[in-house]
């Protein structure tokens, strides 16, 4: 392959660091109104009385909105298809605000002093409410959060808001209590994992106009500008056909921009005001008034024989999802359905639990969706069981866990809030990952740990992974394709480039199947007025669903450039070839692309070929991966140090290694993050504390010593030259591999991220006051 | 009040409120690569060069860069273009949005360090967040560049 599989330089790198017009706000109009939302300082209350007046006859300031004067219809922000899998539960503007943070009013001015000045203007009366700060007892607690009645789900998802449950969910395979009780050995514990700030570089940012033919024009940094238009049309009750949204380049998202932030305020202004408007997110607000990723508690039991076989998992989740209930019941059944099948050979498998609203910002989207929780649940678990055996951690994951061309009853079973979709595994390369990577990080001759002098103790841990590649007969993505004058091509997609080069590697698909080169192939993405549908980017579904939309395309392309060349050269179709340049009859007589494509535009049977294709998938390929690290942990301070994390990944071919890399990459490091430090906290009213990048750390390039990542040989058939998803696989393996990693340095089990150096060393001292000693060696 | 500026060789003028900060002013008047991430000088998204040092432009008063000289990634187009392609072969590119000031970074670093090892480089960028790479791709273009393999 000419382009596919090649380390292609992103197609807009380079534009972007020479600093050209290309993010949400550099396309605000100047002069734009500045909107500012008043939030609310209160973890729970009801607005009792608000007083806009003074704000109103302040100076500059164009219109205020407070929950009596916008129109009330429940929606879900969560771009996710439709009808969604979460509650309808969130208005406009509200007469209850639900966490500090939450929306009380907004105001629209003509610069940012203005509009501040009047949101301290507001006169707000709030009857404070008994707000629900732990989610584990939430679950009927005498305060409900959502008391008010127009409040629906749109299909059975368990949403009992009288109870707090946003969502629930239950499934079964076979006899789970009874293969439990009759195994040789049963371990149970539970897990507890934090909400983790998506702290994408650049903040929540939208802005509106409305143009010539009075139509309601947005640029929105989103990953999924098709949602946001049905979501406004829908909430606003403004014909869909009166909205365009323009997504430009997105500074990062990882699920936080996928829903609606700022674009309905905004929206309303402009439509009210008819005024262009704009709104870009302080950091403050990222933190306090966007998404979270869901904390969850995670009760596992685990029942084996003693030669290690695993015959039951038991999986009992209880999730949080903040103040309104985005995503809550399909992250929480993803800790389920991309976690438990990586062993498929238990003889009953149990998942079940609740997901319950509490007094905090709402928890979203967030890349690895519920897997990562999931994942350090169950690989934490693995470990733990093969210590009780006396087993080899790698060989019993081995032993027990899904191979290629096998399956497991979950994919049939669990979907995307609905039921899901059956099928086998056509690539699983987990044992050449498990054995690469142990290759690479050294596991024999560090494992289970080695006293390295000065208090240090060198450990390695590793976990396995898998993710999905899209939703099955739901997210779908489209193409089209023209070819101009000359003989270049443009490719239109509705595909969401938010920073991970979806923009490129579909080019570069494009371009592959075309025969042609990338520079060739223009891209034109994410505006719901030009650009064919897509669901947008979630789900890791753009390389797998959009990429096989592109290919069958631009195969739809080449037939008709053949049938015009067939027309200019009057033979028959069959007999010509094409090698990206010229096609050629048999007969020896030719015509380049340029001629032909010059020829159906200028001169001779003119017309326009264009082809527009689109795809769904009729299964989700898992990519797999194994993640290996190597820590150096300080026994006198619980210090750790990662030197070395190695990643070994299955994601069918890669379309981009350099850009597949950064991917794994950046997830790993994030994943990190989560492992070890990044936790969203509150004081005990519900204020976050943790709501700045002083007072929440995210990794710098100082936290990783050493990374090596590696695609294993893998060709899933049903991909786009063999591809599967490579977005959010990295994610999932940090936080169980490091817990492992201490507990076979330390003989420590941590099960609540994340694992600081704090938790360490008090947990380390507690078990030395007990006076068990580093002597379980194995 | 006004100030003046030599911005990318150009000296302009502008009228500023005392309490106004520097990233406001560039971007107001459409100066927009320079990038707001964080506006709490802890991102370095908004790094610019003053007077050929480095600074966080969401954390300096307009008032104070009066007849100062700045330069942005457009002031040092070729340079700039150089880490691009770096950036590029290396796959450090992902959303872009830390990038101009990373690179304007790059640029100080460069000016400032003679041959860097590795921990310097690490030390003298650990200012300038990214959420998307991981950091390793970057620090391989960093060095890609600084080698001149272009």
């Amino acid at each position: 392959m000419k382009v596919v599989n090649q380390k292609i330089p992103s197609i807009d790198g380079k534009g972007i660091m020479q600093g050209k017009r290309a993010f949400t706000d550099d396309y605000s109009e100047p002069g734009s109104l500045i909107v500012k939302v008043l939030r609310s300082p209160h973890a729970f209350a009801k607005i009792t009385d608000i007083d806009v007046t003074q704000a109103e006859a302040l100076d500059g300031v164009k219109l205020v909105l407070t929950h009596k004067n916008v129109p009330r219809k429940a929606f879900t922000r969560a771009g996710q298809g439709y009808p969604e899998p979460s509650p309808h539960d969130k208005f406009v503007l509200d007469e209850y605000v639900r966490y500090v943070g939450d929306e009380v009013a907004c105001v629209a001015a003509i610069d940012e002093e203005t509009a501040l000045k009047a949101c301290a203007l507001i006169d707000v009366t709030y009857a404070v409410l008994d707000p629900v700060l732990d989610f584990e007892t939430a679950y009927e607690h005498h305060t409900v959060i959502h008391p008010e009645t127009d409040i629906h789900e749109m299909f059975p998802i368990g949403f009992e808001p009288q109870k707090n449950q946003a969502a629930s969910y239950h499934m079964e395979v076979g006899d789970t209590e009874k293969v439990l009780h009759d195994s040789d050995v049963v371990i149970k514990h539970s897990f507890y994992t934090q909400a983790q700030a998506h702290a994408m570089m650049e903040p929540h940012t939208v802005n509106a106009r409305i143009d010539i033919h009075g139509r309601l024009v947005l640029y929105a940094a989103t990953q999924t500008p098709f949602h946001v238009r049905r979501i406004i049309s829908q909430a606003l009750d403004v014909p869909i056909q009166k909205i365009r949204v323009i997504k430009p380049r997105v500074g990062g998202g990882f699920g936080g921009k996928q829903g609606l932030h700022g674009e309905m305020l905004v929206s309303l202004v402009t439509l009210r005001t008819g005024m262009p408007a704009k709104m870009v997110f302080t950091r403050q607000e990222v933190f306090e008034s966007s998404y979270t990723r869901h904390p969850m508690r995670i009760d596992m039991a685990i029942g084996a024989q003693k030669n290690g076989r695993i015959n039951a998992i038991d999986c009992h989740i209880l999730s949080d999802t903040g103040a309104y209930g985005e995503h809550a019941l399909t992250v929480f059944m993803v800790a389920g359905s991309k976690v438990l099948p990586l062993y498929n050979k238990v003889d009953a498998v149990r998942f079940h639990g609740q997901v319950v609203y509490t007094n905090k910002v709402s928890a979203g989207a967030y890349r690895g969706y519920g897997a990562i929780q999931g994942n350090f649940a169950l690989e934490s678990m693995i470990d733990m069981l093969a210590k009780k055996l006396n087993l080899d951690p790698i060989q019993l994951r081995e032993q027990n866990m899904i191979l290629e061309g096998e399956s497991s009853p979950i994919f049939e079973i669990m979907g995307e809030g609905t039921e899901g979709t059956a099928m086998n595994m056509e690539t699983c390369k987990l044992p050449e990952c498990i054995s690469r990577g142990k290759t690479l990080i050294n596991w024999d001759a560090i494992y289970p740990y080695k006293e390295i002098g000065n208090d240090k103790i060198k450990s390695v841990g590793m976990a396995i992974a898998m993710q999905g590649s899209g939703i099955p007969y739901i997210d779908m993505g489209a193409a089209t394709i023209k070819l101009n004058d000359a003989g270049f091509y443009n490719l239109t997609i509705g595909a969401t480039d938010i920073g991970q080069g979806s923009d490129t590697i579909l080019a570069q698909i494009a371009a592959e199947t075309l025969m042609t080169t990338i520079d060739k192939v223009i891209v034109y993405s994410s505006d719901t007025d030009l650009t064919p549908f897509d669901v947008g980017a979630y789900a890791s579904s753009t390389t797998y669903v959009t990429g096989n939309a592109v290919y069958k395309c631009a195969l739809a392309m080449i037939e008709r450039m053949y049938a015009a060349a067939a027309k200019a050269l009057k033979v028959h179709v069959d007999t010509i070839d094409f090698d990206g340049e010229t096609f050629t009859s048999t007969d020896k007589s030719h015509i380049s692309l340029v001629d032909l494509s010059n020829r159906i535009t200028y001169s001779e049977d003119q017309e326009q070929l264009t082809t527009t294709s689109s795809y769904y998938g009729i299964k989700s390929p898992p990519p797999f991966m194994a993640g290996f690290v190597e820590i150096d942990v300080d026994k006198e301070t619980g210090e750790v140090d990662i030197v070395h994390y190695v990643s070994v990944v299955d994601c069918g071919v890669t379309i981009n290694p350099l850009m597949a890399r950064g991917q794994v990459e950046g997830a790993i490091v994030q994943g990190l993050g989560m492992a070890m430090f990044e936790e969203v906290k509150y004081s005990s009213k519900g204020k976050m504390i943790s709501n700045d990048f002083l007072s929440y750390k995210i990794p710098t390039c100082l936290d990783v010593q050493k990374m090596t990542t590696e695609f294993i040989d893998s060709y899933e058939k049903s991909g786009p030259f063999g591809a599967k998803s490579v977005g959010e696989i990295g994610i999932d393996t940090p936080p169980a591999a490091l817990a492992n990693a201490i507990s076979n340095a330390l003989n420590i089990r941590i099960n609540t991220l994340p694992i600081t150096k704090e938790k360490i060393i008090m947990t380390l001292f507690e078990k030395n006051k007990k006076g068990d000693h580093h002597d379980e060696k194995q | 009040m006004n100030i003046r500026l030599r911005i990318n060789g150009k000296w302009i003028t502008f009228t500023v409120k005392p309490d106004e900060f520097l990233l406001d002013t560039l971007r107001n008047n459409q100066i927009i690569s320079v990038k707001k991430g964080c506006d709490g000088s802890t991102c370095g998204s908004c790094t610019i060069l003053l007077n050929n040092q480095p600074v966080l432009a969401c954390s300096l008063l307009s008032v104070r860069a009066d007849e100062s000289t700045i330069l942005t990634v457009e002031g040092h187009a070729e340079e700039v273009e150089k880490i691009a392609v770096a950036f590029g072969k290396e796959g450090a590119d992902q959303c872009g949005f830390c990038n101009p000031g990373m690179a304007l970074m790059i640029i100080a670093l460069k000016q400032s360090h003679k041959n860097p090892t590795d921990d310097e480089i690490k030390h003298y960028m650990v200012g300038n967040l990214c959420r998307c790479s991981g950091y390793q791709a970057q620090f391989k273009a960093i060095k890609r560049y600084l080698e001149e393999r272009l």
